[in-house]
């Protein structure tokens, strides 16, 4: 809540406006010497492993890293993913706005919803979507012991893609709604009676003053579970869905006897993603913390209007 | 000194807020007892009394806040929360939820902590309730936010957030954007108790204004230089129960029960 303005930056050149400024010299730290060597040995000796040793075979990793189904792969793991976590905080969201109900059978829907997904294996859960139009072949809409009004086989609508974003998406739902609840309850009490009282309804205030304000809290752990749904994709063969990152550098690894190679052609590309969703991270941290940091500096620059530069404190004071 | 007549009401028409033996209870606790309070159209009415004597939730209930337990609280004579008619069961019919959200939006509200949107700047927190409640377009809304602004000495400031701004900014912010919905009453809930002292006068001369200014407004607040200023109406309240009333001059001045007397010596 400070008001005064920044000091004036002391700028080469110019005379230092403070007299007798401190020249300090560090305090010696062997001990942070001592382990900085030792770690930096530490950290060259892993590197000439890696370059040296032939197991890992680089020019084979050369070779297939642009490989056209490892690409292929990567896009589907892309799509996948982006896919499940859309479906994962959709229904995380209604789930935790349930949780937040007075009408106890959403609250217990959703706490048994929470209570079965966050309670089985992912793996398992994956293996019982693949197997859902065994389970369920045909869906039907129509009067309970009456006509039905239409029907459709659910063979036709649910190849093991989807089978596979449902599964992981679904799985994923019940931790984001744990840190979507948290998140909503982060936001004081206070805010919500300021729009109660200019009259918005429970709907706006959640959508315009509440959930904006609880993403600054979500965001990070949302990073978080995104990089982790990444990883978790290469479950999918569960579903069986074939064609991901994982599936097809393990395909061509059988294929040329060289497991080493294919797998971190894998961890190479399972790290660049991880690196774009982390930017992405970051400018969304940085998008929903606005209004919450003291630095004009972080505030975004395009479509907000020009503002007047903060002066002291003016005179209308008093 | 319990009559309900002020001199103000003597010359006005009928009653803006008229609040009708009003109890509320929090389980077992009883926190409002049996309250009356009429606030004629223009007046100013301030409450004052030691904390935990239910000032502030006699305050809520009047834009529900707080539902109260028993009474009614009525705005332009018409019934806060309830349908006007009894059911025949003698049970009281409530309000939709988007029915009792457009009788507050008649009354504005100003927090003893502010209680700006952080998230937004100065300007679209003043918009953000004409807008998205009034759905006035945004142009309009920004011309009428930046003349309100204005109005409480900081237009140079818009385009902050509150976490920019020093309390007493954030206060008139905060009035600001009730005044925006246009209200036909201001309620204020200690509006200076959570500023620094140097602080505390800018407010209050935004309050005198807007008094001057002939809107009707109750205040609750500890500062007894502003009820006396502006006061129309002082409400004495302890434990609950509205004890003493009357112009300042009879309270403050010629306090007549021994709660009133020892709460003053405490406070001035």
């Amino acid at each position: 809540m400070s008001t005064a303005p920044a000091a004036p930056a002391t700028s080469a050149g110019q005379e230092d406006p403070i007299p007798g400024r401190i020249r300090a010299r560090r305090s010696p730290r062997p001990g942070t010497w001592i382990s900085a060597v030792i770690v930096a040995i530490l950290a060259l000796g892993l590197i000439n492993f890696l370059v040296t040793n032939e197991v890992f075979d680089w020019p084979t990793v050369a070779a297939y890293i642009l490989d056209i189904k490892v690409v292929q792969g990567v896009g589907w793991t892309l799509l996948i993913t982006v896919l499940a976590m859309i479906l994962g905080t959709a229904v995380a969201l209604a789930a935790a706005i349930m949780r937040r109900s007075e009408n106890p059978v959403l609250r217990g829907v959703s706490w048994a919803y929470i209570f079965v997904f966050r309670g089985t294996p992912v793996y398992t859960q994956l293996v019982f979507w693949g197997l859902f139009t065994v389970i369920v072949p045909r869906l039907a809409v129509g009067v309970p012991f009456g006509p039905e009004l239409f029907a459709l086989e659910t063979r036709d609508y649910f190849p093991a893609f989807w089978a596979a974003v449902v599964g992981l998406g679904l799985n994923e739902g019940a931790y984001l709604a744990e840190i979507i609840r948290s998140g909503l309850n982060s936001v004081g009490r206070g805010q919500s009676e300021a729009a109660k009282a200019l009259g918005m309804g429970n709907g706006k205030i959640l959508r315009r003053i509440v959930i904006p304000q609880a993403m600054r809290v979500i965001v990070p752990p949302l990073g978080n579970e995104t990089i982790g749904m990444l990883k978790t994709t290469s479950l999918v063969l569960a579903v069986p869905f074939t064609l991901d990152l994982t599936f097809a550098t393990n395909a061509i690894a059988n294929k040329l006897y060289a497991p080493i190679p294919l797998l971190l052609v894998a961890a190479i590309w399972y790290l660049a993603i991880t690196s774009v969703l982390m930017v992405g991270q970051h400018f969304l941290e940085r998008y929903f913390g606005r209004g919450f940091d003291d630095r004009r500096t972080t505030a975004p620059k395009g479509g907000r209007p020009i503002l007047p530069p903060a002066r002291p404190m003016p005179s209308v004071e008093s | 000194m319990t009559s309900t007549d002020t001199p103000a009401a003597a010359e006005q028409g009928p009653a803006l807020i008229s609040i009708e033996g009003v109890h509320k209870a929090f389980g077992e606790l009883h926190v409002l007892r049996d309250c009356d309070l009429t606030v004629h159209s223009g007046e100013v009415a301030v409450l004052i009394g030691p904390s935990g004597s239910g000032k502030s939730t006699l305050l809520r209930c009047i834009n529900q806040l707080e539902e109260p337990t028993a009474g009614k609280v009525r705005i332009d004579g018409v019934t806060q929360g309830y349908a006007e008619q009894e059911l025949p069961d003698g049970r009281w019919q409530k309000l939709a939820p988007k029915d009792i959200a457009r009788q507050r939006s008649r009354i504005g509200m100003v927090f003893q902590r502010f209680d700006l949107f952080p998230h937004m700047t100065a300007l679209e927190n003043v918009m953000e309730a004409p807008v998205q409640v009034l759905g006035r377009p945004k142009a309009e809304a920004r011309l009428r936010a930046q003349e309100l602004l204005e109005r409480v000495g900081l237009a140079d400031r818009a385009g902050h957030f509150p976490s920019e701004l020093s309390g007493g900014q954030q206060q008139r912010v905060a009035i600001a954007r009730a005044l925006a919905m246009d209200p036909e009453l201001m309620l204020f809930d200690e509006p200076t108790s959570a500023l620094d002292p140097e602080l505390v006068a800018e407010v209050l001369a935004v309050l005198k204004e807007l008094a001057e200014g002939g809107m009707t407004m109750v205040v609750v607040t500890h500062e007894m230089g502003f009820a006396r200023e502006v006061a129309d109406q002082v409400v004495f309240m302890d434990q609950g129960a509205i004890i003493e009333r009357g112009t300042p001059e009879q309270v403050i001045d010629n306090p007549q029960s021994e709660r009133l007397q020892g709460f003053l010596n405490s406070v001035l």
